[in-house]
């Protein structure tokens, strides 16, 4: 549980960052990239891109092979699927809360009204 | 940082909703994801008073959440951190924040489940829920592939 903990906090970090989530973007759209591709939309220097993509496989969310002088990168969703995963517990928690809630809260109203009336 | 929001419009008045939001009575008959019941409802709605709310779920799972109230006016706000019971589903201190807007119709609820997770509240404020988006795009393609 810990572990998974950690993992997550390293997802969401790395994912914070819009440049990262930039080229997580990027790499949906393709199967795969070079380093080069990758940093040619990106006002920054080459290095910056290496220590993004650095983040970005630490967290898991992308794998890089290297062949010849060509290192080719390639995105992997599993830690984003956990992420969400995650996250979307919350989510289900407070959406049916809140249905919960309004049918409560309106219910009380509806009496309230008839009493007054 | 990583937080959920989500908006409601009830039809009711504010105050109807804040005395659903907040009193034990009233927690009793909405808190939880699913139409399990509520164990225990506690409710101090006041600045430094506690909650606790045990509920189950259709699963037949027990799930225990308590915490602080930090900031109560009615019946416009109500803030309170958060902690499940026994940490199994997420060991950090979350913080809830629900806020009441009257409109023609009733109610806008607008609710903020912050502070998912300590490493993104150390970084920067990025708003999360358009980063959301797309990933459940990319999500999606992953999914796919």
């Amino acid at each position: 549980m810990v572990n998974y903990q950690r993992r997550l906090d390293r997802t969401f970090a790395a994912l914070v960052d819009p440049t990262r989530r930039a080229i997580l973007a990027q790499l949906e759209r393709k199967d795969s990239a070079s380093v080069g591709e990758l940093a040619e939309p990106f006002a920054i220097k080459l290095p910056a891109v290496m220590k993004h993509l650095s983040v970005l496989a630490d967290a898991g969310l992308i794998t890089r092979t290297k062949s010849g002088r060509t290192v080719t990168v390639r995105l992997r969703p599993q830690p984003m699927r956990e992420a969400m995963a995650w996250l979307s517990r919350y989510e289900r928690f407070w959406a049916g809360s809140l249905d919960r809630l309004a049918d409560y809260a309106e219910r009380q109203e509806a009496e309230s009204q008839k009493k007054g009336a | 940082m990583t937080s959920l929001t989500l908006v409601r419009r009830i039809k009711a008045r504010p105050s109807v909703v804040f005395d659903a939001v907040t009193t034990a009575e009233g927690i009793a008959q909405w808190w939880g994801p699913d139409a399990g019941p509520v164990l225990i409802a506690e409710a101090d709605p006041r600045k430094g008073g506690r909650y606790r709310v045990r509920f189950r779920l259709l699963d037949g799972t027990e799930h225990e959440c308590s915490g602080e109230y930090l900031d109560v006016v009615r019946p416009e706000r109500v803030v309170m951190s958060w902690r499940w019971l026994g940490g199994q589903e997420d060991p950090n201190e979350s913080r809830v924040e629900i806020a009441l807007r009257p409109v023609a119709e009733g109610t806008e609820i607008t609710l903020t489940h912050s502070r998912l997770d300590d490493e993104t509240r150390r970084s920067h404020e990025e708003g999360w829920t358009g980063a959301l988006n797309k990933l459940e795009a990319l999500f999606a393609a992953g999914e796919a592939a």
